[in-house]
């Protein structure tokens, strides 16, 4: 599938109805979505015939993505019913097969080494001090293989050094830099519209046996 | 609820240390066909409990998994489209996972489990 053809797949999806703020809940646009999958499913190998988990998948955005680039086994983990609702019609208007778990990121346990990849739009944790790392050490754990994640680029000196001297980091990069679009979502939004740097990040995990 | 998912989760209350794999009470469940897909299905096996999913699908009515494997049956189609079934075509509808050393149940809801803790279990 083409970069561009994925992009406007993913802009038809629903979002948010009612964004929580205590859950940072912001849509994860289609520019930023596309950009990201397509880079870990081109440049990596690391979508296709693989099992990806989307840690807080919102109204799906990046596990439909995952799928549409021919993910074999998506699981897309929410804390929120009124997002997984939406994220379900989503992968239904598209006929994509989505296997939906409702849970809180920060007390998931899933066994094994089952998961590949893990992408994720966390928190940034400008609400809840941490919550952005908190996602990165719990999909650190689940990932085989590689993680991809969003990130204020103003983190970017602090991610780089927890990630590798705490949660057993083999590599830690940034892809790119992007602009992510904030709509004037919530009442205390002053501005219309800001725009703010963020990395996308792919991070390797050390393998069981080399720990 | 695919048993692949089942297979992966285990009861997240704090301080069980025997959390899997759930139980499975089921209310309804349902056939969903899935392409075959051979070299998933083999990649799968050595992650796979396979303990946890010949006793889940056992549970939903499919009896016809071998209760000991190894690594010589992947030559065999029959087998993997056997466990192929088992694992994606399976699904869990309306019932409950069980945690194995607590009995707590995790409602399952139009197919999604719900894993949420209550304040005094995180």
């Amino acid at each position: 599938m083409k970069l561009k053809q994925l992009e406007s797949y993913l802009g038809n999806l629903e979002q948010f109805s009612n964004p929580k703020i205590e859950l940072e809940q912001y849509p994860t646009g289609s520019h930023i979505a596309s950009r990201m999958l397509y880079t870990a499913e081109n440049s990596f190998g690391d979508i296709s015939g693989k099992v990806v988990a989307d840690f807080g998948c919102g109204c799906g955005t990046l596990s439909i993505a995952s799928a549409l680039l021919g993910a074999e086994y998506v699981v897309g983990i929410d804390v929120d019913t009124e997002s997984l609702e939406i994220a379900g019609e989503n992968a239904e208007d598209l006929e994509v097969d989505i296997n939906f778990v409702q849970c809180d990121i920060n007390n998931l346990s899933l066994r094994g080494q089952i998961v590949d990849t893990v992408v994720m739009n966390p928190p940034f944790g400008t609400r809840k001090k941490g919550a952005d790392m908190n996602f990165l050490a719990v999909a650190m754990k689940v990932a085989s293989q590689a993680v991809y994640s969003l990130h204020k680029t103003t983190t970017r000196d602090h991610i780089k050094k927890t990630v590798l001297r705490d949660l057993n980091a083999k590599s830690a990069e940034v892809i790119c830099e992007l602009r992510y679009d904030v709509p004037q979502l919530y009442k205390f939004h002053k501005k219309k519209e800001v725009d703010i740097a963020v990395d996308l990040w792919r991070f390797v995990p050390q393998r069981d046996q080399e720990r | 609820m695919r048993l692949l998912t089942h297979n992966m989760l285990s009861c997240n209350i704090k301080g069980v240390t025997n959390g899997f794999p759930l139980g499975l009470e089921i209310v309804k469940h349902e056939v969903k066909e899935v392409e075959f897909n051979s070299d998933f299905i083999r990649n799968m096996f050595v992650k796979i409990e396979w303990k946890a999913l010949v006793d889940a699908a056992k549970s939903m009515g499919y009896e016809e998994l071998p209760e000991e494997v190894d690594s010589s049956m992947l030559e065999s189609d029959e087998f993997l489209k056997r466990f192929h079934h088992a694992l994606l075509e399976l699904h869990l509808e309306e019932g409950a996972l069980v945690c194995p050393e607590t009995g707590r149940k995790f409602p399952v809801v139009k197919g999604i489990p719900n894993m949420l803790l209550n304040e005094d279990e995180v």
